[in-house]
């Protein structure tokens, strides 16, 4: 019996945990080492495993006495003394933060309003909110280069009224500016969703006791519903400020020079300069931060949790 | 009481939803202007529909993205489906961490890890590779959506289905399976979804030969974009519309399954 069940067991879990294994573990697990290495002559990495010149046998050719031949903390070291990295890491910060919290100012008077409809209507406006989001990726992105283009009529009509102050015609398209509201436009459902959910089950006697007691409408928003949908807010910022931390596609279509971020930065170091190490390095650097926000996004919506309560 | 807030509520509300879709409005009527330039409204036109079903490139790229699309969201159908009922049934610590993983670092990571993985092994990269890494990325979406609907399952329908004298075998697939449908189904067709749109890993894993629709895309945008990119965006655009019609009809559970 026992053992028939450690069967069922394992061939539940065993083909799943096999290719996961397999396609994402391993692979991980190469990336993280090919930090400590050197890239290869032609790009990629140097191999560990070769021809040995005196017998023409394939043999391991990192021993106990050449290791630091195969095997450096350079690439790490680089990361650190070279300023333009760590501050297009800051930048990036910015940004993805940015982006999380308008977001979060577009998304909060949403997700009220669905939630406080009648049950018959939720779904609907949940749907709508996501509908665009099933719609390709690139295609929301290229919609914006449209609306942005120098030839669009945003930028038309913009530059109209900057004219009419004094400012000279601005372009949009292939900027940092772009980068922005597009990152927000992708990025949208994901932080409506939580909070969404988080809202619905707040208890409306809540807010009628605030005001019965005397609040003001902005007194009940800050002291009761604020508070209370904190945890939604942490689950949304994460959802948000995650991707759009390593997203490339968005700054290479619409970023210009100006507005490359992190991602593009890995993607020019492994496919442009063909220097695997060190865009492995700026890979881990991106996880390590990704896991830091992530902990401390967890770490907050806990104490969300307890003001709530 | 709250008729001045639910006015001030119901314009930022609209003003959210004019954000979500005017720009894939613009897409679609642009698709039918009579100009090579996106800038201004000339006249209507459905040329660039007719571009579209002469451009080889672009039918390859699409057959290309259905087949990968259709093998590879099978095989995370089950594997998704298999994880989340592990995930359900016994306490594990690898697989849970494993099957979220995925899901919650930027694509970019998976991707190149991907690549260096099928680089280090020597494996030619083609559909085979960009079809591999689909389903690596698509496991955890199903597992998530699968394991859910087992959640919400009366368990004592199971009990009983064994009371009655069940097998294990026989209770799952006459009792569990039909409940937890909904949600294979919507995982199913997230995987799916998934892999006809991803970009990121594909770009990085697909090699020199291999194109699909959005790598297509992607070089259109990045070279020449011609109004024939709103044609072909139209169109996904009403598949997809499709493909959540259909599922409202042959799964009613899916679609909430699925959020």
């Amino acid at each position: 019996m026992a053992r028939s069940k450690n069967l069922a067991k394992w061939l539940i879990s065993g083909p799943p945990l096999l290719y996961l294994i397999f396609f994402f573990a391993i692979p991980t697990a190469l990336m993280a080492f090919a930090a400590f290495r050197f890239p290869g002559d032609y790009g990629g990495l140097l191999p560990l495993i070769g021809a040995d010149p005196a017998t023409g046998k394939t043999v391991l050719l990192v021993n106990s006495q050449n290791w630091h031949d195969y095997l450096t903390l350079d690439n790490f070291a680089r990361f650190f003394q070279e300023a333009v990295y760590v501050e297009l890491f800051i930048k990036s910060f910015g940004y993805a933060a940015l982006t999380t919290l308008l977001c979060l100012g577009m998304s909060y008077p949403l997700a009220w309003l669905i939630a406080r409809s009648p049950k018959k209507w939720r779904d609907l406006l949940v749907l709508l909110v996501i509908l665009p989001f099933w719609s390709n990726f690139l295609i929301r992105v290229y919609a914006w280069m449209i609306i942005l283009g120098p030839q669009g009529y945003f930028a038309k009509v913009v530059n109209m009224a900057l004219g009419w102050i004094g400012i000279a015609p601005q372009q949009f398209l292939f900027t940092p500016f772009a980068v922005i509201i597009v990152l927000v436009y992708v990025h949208l459902p994901f932080m409506v969703l939580p909070l969404y959910a988080n809202l619905e089950k707040h208890d409306m006697a809540l807010l009628d006791a605030a005001q019965d007691l005397g609040a003001s409408r902005w007194q009940r928003f800050w002291k009761v519903t604020w508070p209370l949908s904190l945890p939604g807010v942490y689950a949304g910022a994460a959802l948000v400020f995650i991707p759009a931390l390593g997203i490339f596609a968005v700054p290479d279509l619409v970023g210009g020079t100006d507005g490359i971020m992190i991602g593009n930065l890995i993607k020019q170091q492994f496919l442009d300069s063909r220097d695997w190490p060190f865009g492995s390095v700026l890979s881990i650097m991106l996880t390590l931060s990704v896991l830091l926000m992530a902990g401390f996004m967890t770490m907050l919506g806990r104490g969300g949790k307890r003001n709530a309560l | 009481m709250h008729s001045k807030q639910s006015k001030w509520l119901w314009g930022a509300s609209l003003l959210v939803y004019a954000f979500l879709y005017m720009p894939l409005l613009i897409v679609v009527v642009y698709s039918f202007n009579d100009s090579k330039l996106n800038a201004e409204w000339v006249g209507f036109t459905t040329q660039w529909y007719g571009v579209l079903f002469n451009d080889d490139q672009m039918l390859t790229a699409a057959r290309n993205s259905l087949l990968i699309g259709v093998t590879s969201s099978f095989f995370a159908t089950i594997l998704g489906t298999l994880a989340g009922l592990a995930m359900y049934k016994y306490k594990l610590r690898l697989l849970p961490v494993l099957v979220l993983t995925p899901i919650a670092i930027p694509e970019i990571l998976m991707a190149l890890s991907l690549l260096m993985f099928f680089v280090v092994l020597n494996f030619s990269m083609g559909y085979l590779s960009i079809g591999l890494a689909h389903i690596a990325f698509s496991i955890g979406f199903v597992a998530i959506v699968v394991r859910s609907r087992l959640q919400g399952m009366d368990e004592s329908l199971v009990e009983a289905a064994r009371d009655l004298g069940a097998s294990p075998l026989q209770a799952f697939w006459q009792v569990t399976f039909p409940l937890i449908l909904p949600g294979i189904i919507a995982g199913a067709l997230m995987a799916f979804t998934l892999s006809i749109d991803d970009f990121v890993i594909t770009y990085f894993v697909a090699g020199a030969g291999a194109s699909t629709l959005p790598l297509q895309i992607y070089s259109m945008l990045k070279i020449a974009v011609t109004p024939e990119v709103n044609a072909i965006s139209s169109l996904l655009m009403l598949l997809t519309l499709a493909l959540i019609v259909i599922a409202a009809k042959v799964a009613p559970g899916a679609l909430r399954a699925s959020h």
